[in-house]
């Protein structure tokens, strides 16, 4: 079964009711279990288990040492192109915006990759905006072709792709996948992407499963938080996730849990998104995929990410930068603005003062 | 007469092995093998970075130890025949750990392609010690096709569980020509002794250690778990019995 079927059994499904119905003993009860199922999953998503963080956070807690140690991976993001068709109202490179578009050349990518070598990171997250036509999938595989020299992994963010292209990228070195749904309710989906090829739903929510049969190694999923209520969107990430670590066993899952940022544009969130939110869907989603990985990145801001670390997150950004060429070009305009700005050194310092370790390199390209 | 353990031709002091995932600090880890006494220390070489020797996993491992690198990361033969070989020319030597896991909820591995990519490495020279599920015939199997060591698993990595596979990993001691290395699963040192008393070659611990309050003082423990684990089977235990025997209630009558 696709995740798409599994998504539409729940199409008509009422989360008030659903939360209405949860006790704090329910919730105790799904804590002490070994393994969650998905309405387990989404309980301990409810108001009610609100009043059961620290409970969850010992858990998640003692569950993420368990299966991962006490060590974080580094990585961090480049930007290559801003080019972008799509619309999305929530995105300061939508193509509305008037803004200066660039995108890297095969000898700024260069620069960029020697810029961020030279802090020993060996992870790296290349993104591009969606255009078929500025950076088509030969201008990415040959960027990948330069960033091979530099770093051990190498993960795209980039427009989805059919399998043949996936596969295409993965044997030019690519081994992870980002990609976001944004906002697994389509109602609020269509609002949102009033133009360009992002507004078709099918496509994107698809395209993980291509990319996973097409035999990438890992695979991370989530919804932009802020774009609709949290807890639904929390729930169908996670369970985006689950299915992917079903149907492909072999394939490193994790979620990202993406709060909006101030951008260029202006769109405000239509729902906010506390702190103790954040934090509850972290938990819950441990509990539910005790190996499943959280990545944070610098969207959060340096006092909630050092929390973060003893709380279930394996995966951190560090030294980001959201503009194109934006290492070398300081004036250039961001995707959005970034809240933890400490740079790598600083960041690895922060996780060893935590008592964790920070790892640069995780895989080897083989 | 010395009880030594031998793989791949080579004498190895110690029959405690230790994994150096999970650590709060590369920089723990000298101390943690010198305190356990392990001679045997495997690496993934997805961490090994030879280029930052400050965060490079493989500079801590002490100098007198057996380096052996694992494949952590492969999910068929072919990845992790690729790896052993990338281990070897980044100057890891010829020991290799294969681990083979195409199932990320709960890490077993996968014992025909343990097997495959066992049999091209031991052909190209490798000291190979597959990871395993307790079976018999795929243990028979990966003795065939050149492996110098077995290690089943104890229970799932990580799991801290012990030695649920008591009874598969009984029969590989007695069935297969090789050491037996009970490898995962292993979170105590009384499940170490308890996998010696059995007649394991030697146990091979990591979580239990790396995720302990105290690292060092845990992988003392384990080291003296193992020795004593090790001399009690070399000893004999005496057999054991539900109920006090005094007397011989069949045969008594056969005493003048």
């Amino acid at each position: 079964m696709i995740f798409y079927e599994e998504l539409n059994k729940y199409r008509d499904f009422d989360f008030e009711a659903f939360f209405d119905g949860i006790e704090d003993s329910a919730v105790k009860k799904i804590i002490a279990k070994e393994r969650l199922t998905q309405l387990d999953y989404l309980a301990l998503l409810s108001p009610a288990a609100e009043r059961c963080l620290e409970e969850m956070a010992q858990r998640a807690h003692s569950q993420t040492i368990r299966h991962f140690g006490r060590v974080m991976l580094l990585f961090t993001p480049l930007y290559l192109s801003n080019y972008c068709v799509n619309h999305c109202v929530y995105c300061g490179f939508q193509a509305h915006n008037s803004m200066e578009r660039k995108k890297l050349t095969p000898l700024e990518v260069d620069a960029e990759a020697r810029i961020i070598a030279s802090t020993g990171l060996k992870h790296i997250l290349i993104l591009t905006g969606e255009s078929r036509r500025e950076s088509p999938v030969s201008y990415i595989r040959e960027c990948v072709g330069i960033l091979k020299k530099y770093f051990t992994s190498i993960s795209i963010e980039i427009y989805p792709l059919e399998e043949e292209e996936y596969r295409e990228l993965i044997a030019a070195g690519v081994d992870g996948l980002t990609i976001y749904q944004e906002v697994y309710n389509r109602e609020v989906y269509s609002q949102l992407h009033p133009a360009g090829p992002k507004r078709n739903y099918r496509f994107r929510l698809d395209a993980p499963e291509k990319a996973c049969r097409a035999g990438i190694r890992t695979v991370n999923v989530g919804a932009l938080l802020g774009l609709h209520d949290w807890r639904s969107e929390a729930f169908f990430s996670g369970i985006h996730a689950n299915h992917l670590q079903d149907s492909f066993p072999d394939v490193e899952v994790s979620i990202s849990p993406p709060r909006m940022r101030p951008h260029l544009g202006g769109f405000q969130p239509r729902v906010s998104v506390s702190d103790k939110n954040l934090v509850q869907y972290i938990l819950a989603f441990r509990l539910f995929m005790p190996r499943g990985g959280i990545t944070i990145s610098t969207r959060e801001g340096k006092d909630l990410r050092d929390r973060l670390i003893r709380l279930g997150a394996t995966k951190m950004s560090a030294g980001s930068c959201t503009a194109v060429g934006g290492r070398s070009d300081q004036e250039s305009t961001g995707q959005f603005e970034i809240s933890d700005q400490r740079g790598v050194a600083e960041m690895a310092k922060a996780i060893y003062d935590h008592g964790y370790q920070p790892v640069y390199k995780d895989w080897q390209m083989i | 007469m010395r009880d030594i353990l031998k793989i791949g031709g080579q004498e190895v002091e110690s029959r405690l092995f230790l994994g150096t995932g999970k650590f709060s600090a590369n920089r723990m880890i000298p101390e943690v093998v010198r305190s356990s006494g392990a001679r045997v220390v495997t690496v993934a070489l997805r961490r090994v970075d030879l280029e930052y020797q400050e965060e490079n996993i493989a500079a801590y491992v002490p100098k007198e130890c057996i380096l052996m690198p694992n494949t952590s990361g492969a999910r068929n033969a072919m990845e992790a025949v690729r790896i052993a070989r990338l281990a070897r020319a980044a100057g890891c030597g010829d020991w290799v750990k294969i681990e083979v896991i195409a199932d990320n909820r709960y890490l077993l591995p996968d014992n025909y392609e343990t097997i495959k990519a066992t049999e091209i490495l031991a052909s190209e020279g490798f000291v190979v010690l597959p990871y395993m599920s307790p079976d018999l015939m795929a243990a028979k199997k990966l003795a065939e096709v050149g492996a110098a060591a077995v290690m089943p698993l104890g229970a799932p990595i990580g799991s801290n569980r012990g030695l649920k596979t008591r009874e598969l990993v009984r029969i590989l001691i007695e069935e297969i020509p090789l050491p037996i290395i009970v490898d995962a699963g292993i979170g105590r040192p009384s499940e170490a002794a308890e996998a010696m008393e059995m007649g394991a070659a030697a146990v091979l611990v990591n979580t239990a250690v790396a995720t302990a309050g105290d690292p060092v003082a845990m992988a003392r423990a384990f080291g003296l778990a193992v020795e004593a684990g090790r001399t009690a089977f070399l000893a004999g235990p005496g057999e054991t019995a539900q109920y006090a025997r005094a007397s011989s209630p069949l045969t008594g009558f056969l005493r003048d």
